[in-house]
């Protein structure tokens, strides 16, 4: 993720005439944060001072001190471990919603908005038909009831993602559709998919990568409300939202029990946020000088 | 035993059988009885209703008396501190969910400062009001946040307008140009995206009530989806989708309070 992030951020220095991607301080920082979550997503069970499903009865409900650095939930768990194994479910089921929405999304945008017609038509009445239904209650109502934990979660997730992502592809591709190179492409003989794939889609990729990356943060804080209620990882697991839910009733005894993982939440959802805003500024930038 | 439950929930009857039984009784607000506490779903649903009305129009009203001026303001000084801080502001709200705001407000204004009460709903209109500050902020800042944005960018739009600088060659006042010219403008894309945040605020809901406890039809849907009960769940979707049908309805009316141009009869005339 971060090396993909790396890459896309780059090329504007090369490329870029007129600004470069320069990079301010809130990008930078922002940038460093995410790099420290992907490494500890790799490799946070390593690095975890305490094992995070290690319950420790005698030691329940302690406040920050040398050894548990957070202090500890009810059951004696290390909350500063469990923020760091966190990271895990945090990044996982975002990055495959974010993909998962792209790849399907990108699909039917391209088909609509390059084809038109009934298949337009088909494409697009389906997504408003989806675009009415918010996502989290139905990942509610329909992971509660059907069940499957976390993975259902995330398909459930990907599926209703995906509209959002389709009609802004599909404005994109429109607006792509007459200009000369497909016509070039469309004379030559070449066929539909061989343009869609290969001369249309690349020219949407700022679009793409930017919108990628705010729907990641979205994923993220729609997963954790659903582990916050209780829908999504099973009981126990290190994950942010389920901890934030387990730790409510500790802001009396230990606040960090709660303000830990909820912070560690909202700073990974501002980072991408930040970081997709300011791809989408530069990226699209880049596209309209040429 | 076996058959009589099925009997009583029509489940030895065909699938369609089934729906048309149900849709039958829904038009008459009987959603049959909860799985699991026995009550007739609507007497359940009716009596939590109030509450997140009362949570849901609290969080629009700061939604809007916040975030309307703060963008307003950011869009006139577009470019210089303040717009920064509330653009910043803004990127905070946005990723910040319902839950953590309000598990952050309840340790902060609750525990540590004791301002307002931990938990409880409150009785009569000011007591509501002031049980119910810390979760209608925590649910507002979402869409406050979206509101910001869209606010900010929308008033920059009306900004760059002719009409704005033939107002100003007029010699009219900084206040009544942004307030009658650019806000008025502004307005249709605000009422637009009300559907956006119509989303954020049913969603934000209940993550809200289930993070302060609160008795609402959101913390009611999570309890039933837990416990499988089907006819509340049922009862609990046609109820959520009647409300977001009745908002979108009255967003519609508010494009024609908002631009007279809409309404009919005044273009043909």
């Amino acid at each position: 993720m971060s090396t993909d992030g790396a890459a896309v951020i780059v090329a504007p220095t090369r490329v870029g005439r007129r600004r470069s991607a320069r990079l301010s301080i809130p990008i930078v920082l922002a940038l460093l944060f995410l790099a420290a979550v992907v490494v500890l997503a790799l490799v946070g069970s390593a690095v975890a001072p305490v094992n995070p499903k290690t319950q420790n009865l005698d030691a329940t409900q302690l406040n920050p001190g040398s050894h548990f650095w957070f202090g500890t939930d009810t059951l004696g768990r290390d909350i500063f471990s469990r923020v760091l194994v966190g990271s895990r479910t945090a990044m996982l089921g975002p990055i495959i919603v974010a993909l998962g929405a792209m790849l399907i999304g990108n699909t039917f945008g391209l088909m609509a908005g390059y084809r038109g017609g009934a298949t337009d038509t088909v494409v697009m009445r389906a997504v408003d038909l989806m675009y009415a239904l918010p996502p989290l209650l139905i990942a509610i109502v329909v992971g509660g009831i059907v069940g499957g934990g976390y993975w259902a979660a995330v398909a459930i997730l990907v599926v209703l993602f995906s509209p959002y992502d389709a009609r802004l592809i599909r404005g994109a591709t429109l607006e792509q559709r007459d200009r000369p190179y497909v016509e070039a492409a469309r004379t030559l003989g070449l066929p539909t998919r061989r343009i869609m794939l290969r001369h249309v889609w690349p020219n949407l990729l700022p679009l793409v990568v930017a919108n990628t990356f705010l729907n990641f943060a979205f994923a993220l804080v729609t997963l954790a409300g659903l582990s916050f209620i209780g829908i999504g990882v099973p009981p126990g697991t290190p994950d942010w939202g389920q901890m934030l839910a387990d730790s409510r009733t500790l802001i009396f005894t230990n606040p960090w029990a709660a303000l830990a993982p909820g912070g560690a939440l909202v700073l990974t959802a501002v980072s991408m946020n930040l970081l997709g805003d300011w791809l989408y500024e530069h990226l699209s930038d880049r596209g309209r000088l040429r | 035993m076996i058959h009589a439950v099925r009997h009583e929930y029509h489940l030895d009857r065909p699938f369609l059988v089934q729906y048309g039984i149900w849709l039958q009784h829904a038009a008459h607000f009987d959603f049959g009885r909860s799985i699991r506490t026995q009550d007739p779903v609507w007497s359940d649903i009716s009596s939590r209703l109030g509450l997140s009305l009362f949570l849901g129009i609290y969080a629009t009203v700061i939604t809007v008396l916040i975030g309307v001026p703060l963008g307003v303001l950011a869009a006139v000084r577009q470019r210089r501190l303040v717009d920064r801080v509330v653009v910043a502001l803004s990127v905070v709200g946005v990723s910040t969910p319902a839950f953590a705001s309000g598990v952050a407000f309840l340790y902060l204004f609750a525990v540590r400062f004791g301002w307002f009460p931990v938990f409880g709903a409150g009785s009569g209109v000011v007591g509501r009001i002031y049980h119910l500050a810390l979760p209608a902020v925590a649910l507002a800042l979402t869409a406050m946040a979206l509101v910001l944005k869209l606010t900010r960018a929308a008033v920059i739009g009306a900004l760059e307008q002719d009409y704005i600088v033939f107002a100003r060659a007029r010699g009219l006042s900084e206040r009544a140009v942004l307030v009658a010219y650019a806000l008025r403008n502004a307005a249709i894309p605000i009422v637009t995206a009300a559907g956006a945040v119509l989303g954020a605020l049913i969603a934000g809901a209940v993550l809200v009530e289930v993070a302060f406890t609160l008795p609402g039809v959101g913390s009611l849907l999570v309890e039933s989806v837990e416990a499988k009960d089907v006819p509340m769940v049922q009862g609990l979707t046609v109820t959520i989708a009647v409300v977001i049908v009745i908002v979108n309805l009255l967003t519609d009316l508010a494009y024609l309070a908002l631009d007279p141009r809409m309404r009919f009869g005044v273009g043909a005339a």
